[in-house]
């Protein structure tokens, strides 16, 4: 403040000026918590709307008097025993969805490293050649590899299996990319040095690459684990019925994850039931938001640094 | 460490110009240098390219097999006139198929090459009018979303309490899980009087309308569609302008505000041109992820994963919804369309892509 005092004539400039910051930041304040809010509105929407029963929901929508608080009259837990019941199966939804991203993440994560290290440090033939033609691939809608993924997927026998929810999809063009990058950022000294101390390739890549490139595998690690949350499209077609393993062994056990089996409310018995398929909606979003809370820092930074949108 | 004194004690001579013999002193010490690694050890050392191969392997081969073969399938698929996918007979690999001399035809006729699925695909309405939808979705809210993102951005940048709950707030919708809130956004524009959206434009004398359902008009359909694409997207775009506005040179304000620059020419003239790097990554990745708009789509009309609107379902159809509304189809040459409309949307992306790389050649500042 005391630097700009430095440059009016006047106190009535000085205090004009003063005005007119005060006044603009009052307006950004404004501004931002009006968008907040917007930004805001759906969360709060949901979590109010869970918890009230379908009664009340039903006739504040026909009333046109639909309030975002809870009351007496509208509060209800009957929805949570909901999400447990009949083709509401979040239990399983859960259990499947936390099977193939632990799964699936560990697959792209080794892989990556893998493949990441190799294109980074190791020198062989053919490795720039087959590194521009792996980052031409990141170009090429996904659904072209998914019209015959698809069918190769059955033809292997994966249809409704964790197989296909994990394998398919696992390796990444874009980390091994992202990773590469941190890699490369790694001084040679460093390697040259333990080759002297007597390290191999690998055992350099186990005891000084990967504890240096953390952060990287972290942020691979999170967005991974998001990216397996919230997957739709694949998922959806290769696998929504009852795991074809455990059906040979006469067990039934669908393979809907959280948003498949999200969706598949809108057509079911809840289909009519909305405080139901918003409470769905709640328990699809809150380990979301838990993790998020928890790995904020990273998760913040990791997105902006590889700029990927999941 | 004993041992190395012992071996030190081996005396190797200087050389007569009084220069060290270091590979005999090295051995001495029990170090070989490469030479003689090659002749006195019988131990095999693995070459490097073959450890550069054994870590790309397992990679490579999901890679190739679910990446590099599928873009090359797809492609030949779609010029195959007459392929029927019979389901798990035998009949997927095209390539392999036609090489092997496989049937794979419902009418096990010789496959016929061409672009008759280009054809079908050009001339079917549905594909014609998901295209009109794609373009219209990414016309509007693309631009939409950049350009709030960017205030919103350069709001948050100007203020210096709360900056980070308010940065955390706006990076809230990106996870979150699209097709949850797709579902909260259905029932919060429902249609009744007590639609949480119907309630809001009531203060302003508007009557109930219907947003989503079978009797909404197509363009209260697109309010909640671009509205959704916002509140969707925004995230994202804040976070990376808020990193762009991080790394501009503070000097350059200071400057501009002792000219006496006023607020829009200063975000003209500095922030624009500053940030253009970030603007232009933004604009590629959000044109790209606009033309493959589906599951936001889906998720707001809620008659499930083949519902687009409208009564015959197709309304707001988008491309990607076109091609997997084919991938698992059964009716005649259905992949064969899909792999054409895949090969379309792959050449609009890559157009999209090349203009915008060659517009930032004169406006991107690096």
């Amino acid at each position: 403040m005391a630097e700009h005092e430095l440059y009016f004539a006047t106190d009535a400039q000085l205090r004009a000026y003063k005005i007119r910051k005060i006044i603009t930041q009052v307006l950004l304040y404004g501004f931002l918590t009006l968008v907040g809010l917007f930004i805001i509105l759906p969360f709060w929407y949901m979590i109010i709307t869970s918890f009230k029963s379908t009664n009340a929901f039903e006739n504040e929508e026909l009333s046109g008097k639909l309030v975002l608080y809870l009351n007496s009259t509208n509060f209800s837990f009957e929805q949570f025993q909901k999400v447990f019941q009949g083709s509401f199966n979040f239990g399983s939804f859960y259990l499947n969805t936390v099977i193939v991203a632990v799964l699936s993440t560990t697959f792209t994560v080794v892989t990556t490293v893998l493949a990441a290290f190799a294109f980074a440090r190791v020198n062989f033939k053919g490795k720039d050649v087959l590194f521009t033609i792996l980052l031409g691939t990141m170009m090429v809608p996904g659904e072209m590899m998914m019209m015959t993924n698809y069918q190769t997927t059955v033809q292997f026998g994966w249809y409704n299996t964790f197989a296909a929810l994990i394998l398919v999809h696992g390796v990444s063009v874009f980390y091994i990319f992202y990773l590469r990058q941190t890699f490369q950022q790694i001084p040679n000294e460093l390697f040259l040095a333990a080759k002297v101390d007597g390290y191999g390739h690998f055992q350099y890549l186990w005891k000084c690459m990967i504890p240096i490139a953390m952060p990287t595998i972290v942020t691979i690690l999170i967005l991974s684990l998001m990216g397996a949350w919230n997957a739709y499209i694949w998922p959806t077609l290769i696998a929504s019925g009852e795991n074809s393993v455990l059906a040979k062994m006469g067990i039934s056990h669908s393979m809907l994850l959280v948003s498949n089996g999200l969706m598949k409310q809108f057509t079911s018995e809840f289909s009519n039931d909305t405080p139901a398929r918003i409470t769905g909606s709640l328990f699809a979003t809150v380990p979301l938001f838990v993790f998020f809370l928890i790995f904020r820092k990273y998760i913040m930074r990791g997105i902006s640094r590889s700029g990927i949108k999941g | 460490m004993d041992n190395l004194e012992q071996k030190t004690n081996v005396e190797v001579l200087p050389n007569p110009d009084g220069t060290m013999n270091w590979d005999a002193r090295l051995a001495s010490l029990g170090i070989s240098t490469k030479k003689e690694l090659k002749t006195r050890s019988h131990k095999w050392i693995m070459p490097e390219w073959m450890k550069g191969w054994i870590a790309l392997i397992p990679a490579l081969i999901f890679l190739i097999l679910f990446m590099i073969y599928p873009i090359l399938n797809t492609f030949i698929m779609s010029f195959c006139n007459n392929f029927y996918w019979v389901g798990n007979s035998g009949s997927s690999f095209v390539i392999i198929n036609y090489i092997a001399g496989i049937q794979n035809t419902r009418a096990s006729t010789e496959l016929s090459w061409g672009i008759q699925n280009y054809v079908n695909v050009l001339k079917d309405p549905v594909f014609i009018s998901a295209l009109g939808n794609t373009g219209l979705i990414v016309i509007v809210s693309v631009p939409l979303t950049i350009i709030v993102g960017l205030l919103l951005a350069v709001c948050l940048n100007a203020i210096k309490p709360l900056q980070g709950f308010y940065q955390t707030v706006f990076f809230l919708p990106y996870v979150t899980n699209t097709i949850a809130l797709g579902m909260v956004f259905n029932a919060m524009f429902s249609s009744g009087p007590g639609g949480l959206f119907n309630m809001l434009i009531s203060i302003f004398g508007v009557s109930p309308q219907h947003w989503l359902d079978i009797n909404a008009s197509k363009w209260n359909m697109f309010v909640v569609i671009v509205i959704y694409s916002i509140w969707n997207g925004i995230a994202f775009k804040i976070l990376v302008f808020m990193s762009g506005l991080a790394a501009i040179d503070k000097q350059y304000y200071d400057a501009a505000r002792i000219d006496g620059s006023s607020k829009i020419t200063i975000f003209r003239r500095i922030t624009v041109p500053l940030l253009s790097p970030q603007i232009l990554y933004i604009t590629i990745t959000s044109f790209i992820g606009a033309c493959k708009s589906y599951s936001q789509i889906i998720s707001l009309f809620g008659g499930g994963s083949r519902d687009f609107g409208g009564v015959d379902k197709n309304t707001w159809i988008t491309v990607v919804g076109y091609i997997v509304k084919l991938i698992d189809s059964t009716a005649d040459s259905a992949q064969g369309r899909g792999a054409a409309g895949c090969v379309i949307l792959l050449a609009i992306v890559l157009v999209i892509t090349l203009v915008q790389f060659g517009v930032s050649k004169t406006r991107v500042h690096y």
